[in-house]
């Protein structure tokens, strides 16, 4: 699977231009976290390296070889939940899978103690904060073991605990041989968190960096804008 | 000449006295609506189910068909049933005409169209919720159809009653594959036509009591269920 190399992707629904000749390579570990304002394509971008979308040009290189069958996962901003218990939300991850059901429901508790949240098992999903929805999305993606971890804006309208907590799970599963690709707009989570950064706009990689140089010398005068917090005001949206 | 007031005192008699008749006609409903929207429902919600997440040539024609079917005349599928199963048709072998069997499959062809349209509806919202989720997770397409069903079996308990509702409350079809035979076919609706053009007006009103009364604790069976799941699962 890795390095995964995308090459000269593009994506223009309709005409417009979402991402504009995408460049990036990514080794087989670490966390990197993909910075840029509204619009510059992050989620577009992770969206498409998991199969969602379809570019219109360019290609994604997988170690060499075409997109894996499997081994990739993905949390959204706002995770899919069952009407049904916790343990159930979580073990059907392995329902593709066709894991017999006593295996799964013993291996989505197992994962459900890892995220702190097996007291909760038997209780409804929908009764969940939004803190403990994601940790539970978190749960699923993680029970598949997977090589490759999208996470698109994950902490989003989370409170700094609960941002804390899916940040602890974020580095556990990193830690467990996962590789992490991250969106966030919280620029404190991108330097606690991350060990590279891709910075977008306008659909364009402008930086593929290690964390802390991004921050003391960004390459670009838009990262620059971006990090001051002065780059949507400046740009034509 | 009863008068109106006699009329409702005789039929409440009825009624009340348990009259081994009613009791048998209105058993014999029961059978055959909850047959035929169990049959309904084991059909027409997986079929409501893949047009919603199915993606196929023809997908709208077959919707807007299956909108249109919810209307779907009943004497119209009487006879055609009718056809199917008399002496001469192709499952005239089967010697169905005339029986509750006849009866359960007409009232199924009649509810499907309307469940399965209802279904398409409530699982398709589903779907533009999950959808990528559940591709990410690498879900067949069977799988999903399955999994959605389930997750929106409050929602579709409303095709379930409005599936419930048409069967018991049409009266043309059964009237023609079942005959309407005493003790054998006769069921509420089609002993409502009869005994009202027969006279026999406190019997007709007291099947129709009956009929209005059944159909409003089935909807206050499911609503309480319903409102209890909702408490539980979101």
């Amino acid at each position: 699977m890795f390095p995964i190399r995308v090459r000269n992707l593009r994506f223009q629904p309709n005409g417009r231009t979402v991402l504009d000749g995408v460049e990036l390579e990514l080794g087989d570990e670490g966390i990197t976290l993909v910075l840029g304002p509204n619009g510059a394509g992050k989620s577009v971008l992770l969206r498409m390296l998991c199969g969602l979308i379809q570019p219109t040009a360019g290609r994604i290189d997988w170690g060499g070889g075409a997109r894996p069958e499997g081994g990739i996962m993905m949390v959204f901003q706002h995770p899919m939940l069952l009407r049904s218990s916790v343990l159930d939300n979580v073990a059907l991850a392995l329902k593709p899978q066709r894991v017999p059901g006593a295996e799964r429901q013993r291996r989505a508790l197992a994962v459900l103690e890892r995220v702190g949240l097996a007291h909760r098992a038997a209780d409804s999903s929908r009764q969940l904060s939004g803190g403990e929805q994601q940790r539970l999305a978190l749960a699923r993606a993680w029970l598949t073991r997977p090589r490759l971890l999208l996470l698109d804006e994950p902490t989003a309208s989370l409170d700094p605990s609960a941002t804390a907590e899916v940040e602890r799970i974020v580095r556990e599963i990193r830690t467990d041989g996962t590789r992490i690709l991250m969106t966030t707009h919280n620029l404190g989570q991108a330097t606690r968190l991350g060990d590279d950064v891709i910075f977008m706009s306008t659909g364009k990689v402008r930086e593929h960096t290690p964390v802390q140089r991004f921050f003391s010398r960004p390459a670009s005068e838009e990262a620059r804008l971006f990090i001051q917090g002065e780059l949507p005001w400046r740009m034509n949206f | 000449m009863p008068t109106f007031s006699s009329t409702f005192a005789e039929a409440f008699m009825l009624l009340f006295s348990f009259d081994e008749r009613v009791a048998e006609i209105v058993w014999l409903s029961l059978k055959v609506s909850g047959a035929a929207v169990v049959l309904g429902t084991l059909i027409g919600l997986p079929i409501g189910a893949c047009l919603a997440i199915g993606r196929f040539p023809g997908k709208s024609g077959m919707i807007v068909i299956m909108n249109g079917l919810m209307g779907l005349p009943s004497v119209v599928v009487g006879v055609t049933v009718y056809l199917l199963l008399s002496r001469s048709g192709p499952f005239g072998s089967f010697g169905l005409l005339y029986t509750p069997s006849a009866m359960v499959i007409a009232q199924t062809v009649l509810v499907i169209p309307l469940m399965a349209a209802i279904a398409r509806q409530v699982v398709e919202d589903a779907w533009q919720r999950y959808a990528e989720e559940l591709q990410v997770m690498r879900f067949t397409w069977w799988q999903s159809v399955t999994t959605l069903l389930h997750d929106c079996r409050h929602s579709l308990s409303v095709a379930v009653l409005a599936g419930l509702g048409r069967a018991m409350s049409e009266v043309g079809a059964v009237m023609i594959v079942g005959g309407n035979i005493d003790r054998s076919t006769r069921v509420m609706t089609t002993a409502i036509a009869l005994e009202t053009s027969k006279g026999d007006l406190p019997l007709a009103i007291a099947l129709g009591v009956v009929l209005i009364v059944v159909i409003l604790i089935l909807n206050a069976v499911a609503f309480g269920l319903r409102a209890w799941a909702m408490r539980r699962y979101g």
